[in-house]
C-alpha cells in the first residue's frame, strides 16, 4: 500500500504530458476520433432499407461514449494519479520485435520457418542457452504441431520454402 | 427422471468419458501453471474443438473450466502464486499453512471444498437454468437489448479494476463486433478496403490474442521472477475436526459462489474474495485468517468452484456469459452453431443435460486427480517459461490459422496480443472486450429491431416492464461502485 502511494506520488511529480494517464487517454481519444471520422464515410442507406437507425449511428454512439468515458478517467486521474509502471525490460522488447519478425518471415519466406525462428529467438532471449532445449522448442515441437494439424485436422499450411518441400 | 437419465448419459458414452478425462487433466495442468488458467487454455483449445461434435467440444471446454479453477489452488498453496486469478484468496491462508508443514492438509481442504462447491453449483445449474430459460420466453427484442445492457453494466459494478476502464473495454469489444458488413444492410463498416475484414473479426484471433499472446508478453517481463516452492509429500483428507470447523463455511461459500456466478459478466475471482471475507466474518477465530486458517481456504475454494456452475446459468439460458471462461465457452457454442437461450432447452435437452452431467463428473474427476496426483501436478510448475511459452506460441498460431486458414487471422491475433498487454499494464481488463465482442451483435441487433418495432420512439423501451427492470438494475450496477468507494472512504476516515 505504502509502495503504491509512493509510486503515485512519483507520478504526480511528473509534468502532465509525461504521465501515463495523459498518454493513455490521448491515444484512446485520438484513435476514437479517427474512427469517428471514418464512420462519416459509411454509406447512407435509403429510408426504405433503413431499419431503425443508419449503420453508422451505432458505432458513432459507441465512439462518443468511449471518448466521454476516457475524458472522465483522465479527470479522475488528475485527482488520484495512476501509479507509475516499471520500465519494460529488454526481454519484452525482444519478444515484441519477434512478433514483427514473425509477420515478416511468415509473409515473405515460410510460415513454419517463422514459428521455428520465433520460438528459438524467444527461448534464447528469455535465457535458454542449452542447444537441445532450443532445438526442442524451435524444431521438434513445431514439427509435432505441424504434423498434428496437417494430418489430424487436415490443415493445409500456406506455401513457403519449407512447406513447399514438404508438400512436394 | 428423464432429465436425471440425461445427466448421467456422459457416463455411458466412452467418447465423452475420454473427452472428460483429457479435459479434466488438461484443465488441471492449465490451472497449475501461473499465467495460463482455464480462460487462456479454453481459448487455446477452441480451434481444436472444431474436429469434435458440439457436445464433446463443450464438454471438453467445461471440464477444463471446472478442473482449471481448482488447479489454481495447488500453485496458490505451494508457491504462493495463484495459478488462476480465482485462487488469489487461497494464497492468503494456503501458503502460510504450507509453510507450517501442512501443505497436504491445505490442499486436502482445497480439494474437498472445491469439489463440494462445484457439485453444489451444478445442482443450482440444473434447477435454475431451465427456470431462467422459461422466463426468457417472455423476452422480446427490447428485453434482450435491456438484458445485454445489464450484462455490460455489471462489468462496472463487480468486475476487477476500475469500473470506467471496464466499461471502455466493453464498449471497445462491441465496437470490434461492428467491423465488417452490417448484418442488416450489408454496408461495409471499418473494413478499410481489406477484403478479409468484410466478414468481421473472428472470435478466436481476438480471444487467443487477448488472453494467450498478451500473457506471453507479460511473462516476458517476469523472466527473472523466482518462486519459493514448498515440497508436497502427499495430500491429506481433512480431519473430523477440520470438517466440523468448515462445513458451514463450505456450504455458505458454495451458495455465495453460485449466486455471484449467476450474475452476468463475473465469476470465480470475485466469488472467492467474497467467500473468503464472509468466512472470516462468520468465523469464531477471525484472527487466524491470513496466518493459515483452514476456514479461509475452504471459504475461498468452495466459492470459486461454485461460481463455475453459477456462471453457466446465464450463459446457457440467455446467451450472456457469466464469467471470462464462460465467454470462451459461449464462443465455442457459437462456432459450433449452437445458439444458447430458451429454445436450446426445448429443442436439445439431451445436449444441455449432457453438459450438466459432464460438469458433475468433471468435479468428481478433479477430486480424484487432485487427491492422487497433486504432487505430480505441482511439479509441472517446474517447466520453465522459456520452454513453455514458445511452445504455447506455436500452438496459438497454428490453432488460430486453422479455423479459416487465414494468415490475416494470425496477424489479428498478434495485434490483439500487443493491445491486450498494454491494456492490462494500464489497468484495463481484457475480459470486458471479449464480453463486448460476444454481446455486440445482440446489443446492436436488438436495439435496431426494437426501434423498428417502436417506430423509432426510444421512450417505448420504458413501457416494457421487464426491459424497464433491467434498465433500473443497470443503473444500480453503475451506481454501485460509486456507493462502494464512498463507503470505503467513509470507513477509512
Amino acid at each position: 500500500m505504502k509502495n503504491v502511494q509512493n509510486q503515485k506520488r512519483a507520478n504526480k511529480s511528473l509534468p502532465f504530458f509525461f504521465r501515463d494517464e495523459f498518454k493513455v487517454s490521448l491515444v484512446i481519444i485520438l484513435i476514437s476520433v479517427a474512427l469517428l471520422i471514418t464512420t462519416f464515410t459509411f454509406d447512407i442507406v435509403p429510408p426504405i432499407l433503413n431499419r431503425g437507425i443508419q449503420p453508422a449511428t451505432f458505432p458513432k454512439a459507441l465512439l462518443v461514449l468511449i471518448i466521454v468515458m476516457t475524458m472522465l478517467i483522465y479527470y479522475l486521474a488528475t485527482k488520484n494519479p495512476w501509479k507509475v509502471e516499471k520500465k519494460l525490460p529488454r526481454s519484452f522488447f525482444l519478444t515484441l520485435s519477434s512478433f514483427v519478425i514473425f509477420v515478416i518471415v511468415s509473409k515473405t519466406l515460410d510460415f513454419f520457418l517463422a514459428i521455428s525462428a520465433l520460438s528459438i529467438f524467444v527461448s534464447y532471449c528469455w535465457g535458454e542457452k542449452r542447444l537441445f532445449y532450443l532445438l526442442l522448442v524451435g524444431i521438434i515441437f513445431p514439427i509435432i504441431v505441424f504434423i498434428f494439424f496437417e494430418t489430424i485436422l487436415g490443415l493445409r499450411f500456406p506455401p513457403g520454402i519449407i512447406t513447399n518441400i514438404y508438400y512436394s | 427422471m428423464d432429465n436425471l437419465l440425461l445427466i448421467l448419459a456422459p457416463l455411458f458414452s466412452s467418447k465423452l468419458l475420454l473427452v472428460l478425462f483429457f479435459g479434466t487433466l488438461f484443465g488441471l495442468i492449465l490451472g497449475v501453471l501461473p499465467g495460463l488458467g482455464p480462460t487462456t487454455g479454453g481459448a487455446l483449445i477452441l480451434p481444436f474443438t472444431m474436429t469434435l461434435d458440439p457436445l464433446s467440444a463443450i464438454v471438453l471446454l467445461t471440464s477444463i473450466y471446472c478442473a482449471g479453477t481448482y488447479g489454481g489452488a495447488i500453485t496458490a498453496v505451494l508457491i504462493n502464486t495463484p495459478g488462476t486469478p480465482a485462487a488469489a484468496a487461497t494464497c492468503l491462508d494456503g501458503y502460510p499453512l504450507a509453510q507450517k508443514g501442512e501443505a497436504g492438509r491445505a490442499l486436502g481442504m482445497a480439494t474437498v471444498s472445491s469439489t463440494v462447491g462445484g457439485i453444489f453449483s451444478v445442482v443450482i445449474l440444473v434447477f435454475f437454468a431451465p427456470i431462467l430459460a422459461q422466463l426468457a420466453y417472455e423476452f422480446g427484442q427490447p428485453e434482450y437489448f435491456a438484458l445485454a445492457i445489464f450484462g455490460l453494466t455489471m462489468l462496472a459494478s463487480i468486475g476487477e479494476g476500475s469500473p470506467i476502464k471496464n466499461l471502455i473495454a466493453g464498449a471497445f469489444g462491441i465496437l470490434i463486433s461492428t467491423v465488417g458488413k452490417d448484418f442488416m444492410t450489408s454496408i461495409d463498416r471499418f473494413t478499410f478496403g481489406i477484403n478479409e475484414l468484410t466478414e468481421g473479426i473472428g472470435f478466436i484471433p481476438v480471444v487467443v490474442g487477448l488472453f494467450a499472446m498478451s500473457e506471453m508478453l507479460t511473462q516476458s517481463t517476469l523472466i527473472n521472477q523466482v518462486f519459493n516452492r514448498i515440497a508436497l509429500k502427499a495430500i491429506k483428507l481433512p480431519s473430523k475436526d477440520d470438517y466440523k470447523k468448515t462445513w458451514k463455511t463450505i456450504l455458505r461459500s458454495s451458495g455465495i459462489g453460485s449466486f455471484i456466478g449467476v450474475l452476468p459478466a463475473e465469476g470465480g475471482t470475485v466469488a472467492s474474495l467474497i467467500g473468503y471475507s464472509e468466512a472470516k466474518r462468520f468465523s469464531k477465530n477471525p484472527e487466524e485468517f491470513g496466518k493459515g486458517s483452514i476456514e479461509g481456504i475452504a471459504g475461498a475454494e468452495a466459492a470459486n468452484n461454485a461460481a463455475t456452475g453459477g456462471a453457466m446459468v446465464p450463459t446457457l439460458a440467455l446467451g450472456i456469459p457469466g464469467s471470462a471462461t464462460t465467454a470462451v465457452i459461449l464462443t465455442g457454442l457459437i462456432i459450433h452453431g449452437v445458439r444458447p437461450g430458451p429454445d436450446l432447452f426445448r429443442e436439445q435437452p439431451d445436449f444441455l443435460y449432457g453438459i450438466f452431467g459432464a460438469m458433475l463428473i468433471a468435479n468428481i474427476l478433479f477430486f480424484i486427480f487432485g487427491f492422487f496426483g497433486a504432487k505430480l501436478f505441482a511439479r509441472i510448475t517446474l517447466v520453465p517459461n522459456k520452454i513453455l511459452w514458445p511452445m504455447i506460441f506455436a500452438v496459438s498460431v497454428c490453432g488460430t490459422y486453422s479455423l479459416n486458414q487465414s494468415i490475416i487471422d494470425v496477424w489479428i491475433m498478434l495485434f490483439f496480443g500487443v493491445l491486450g498487454f498494454f491494456m492490462r499494464r494500464y489497468g484495463f481488463s481484457v475480459v470486458p472486450v471479449i464480453i463486448g465482442l460476444i454481446l455486440g451483435e445482440l446489443v446492436e441487433g436488438t436495439l435496431r429491431q426494437s426501434l423498428v418495432i417502436f417506430d423509432g420512439n426510444w421512450l417505448m423501451f420504458f413501457t416494457r416492464p421487464i426491459a424497464l427492470t433491467f434498465f433500473i438494475l443497470s443503473l444500480i450496477a453503475l451506481a454501485f461502485p460509486l456507493i462502494r468507494s464512498r463507503k470505503i472512504k467513509k470507513n477509512n476516515d
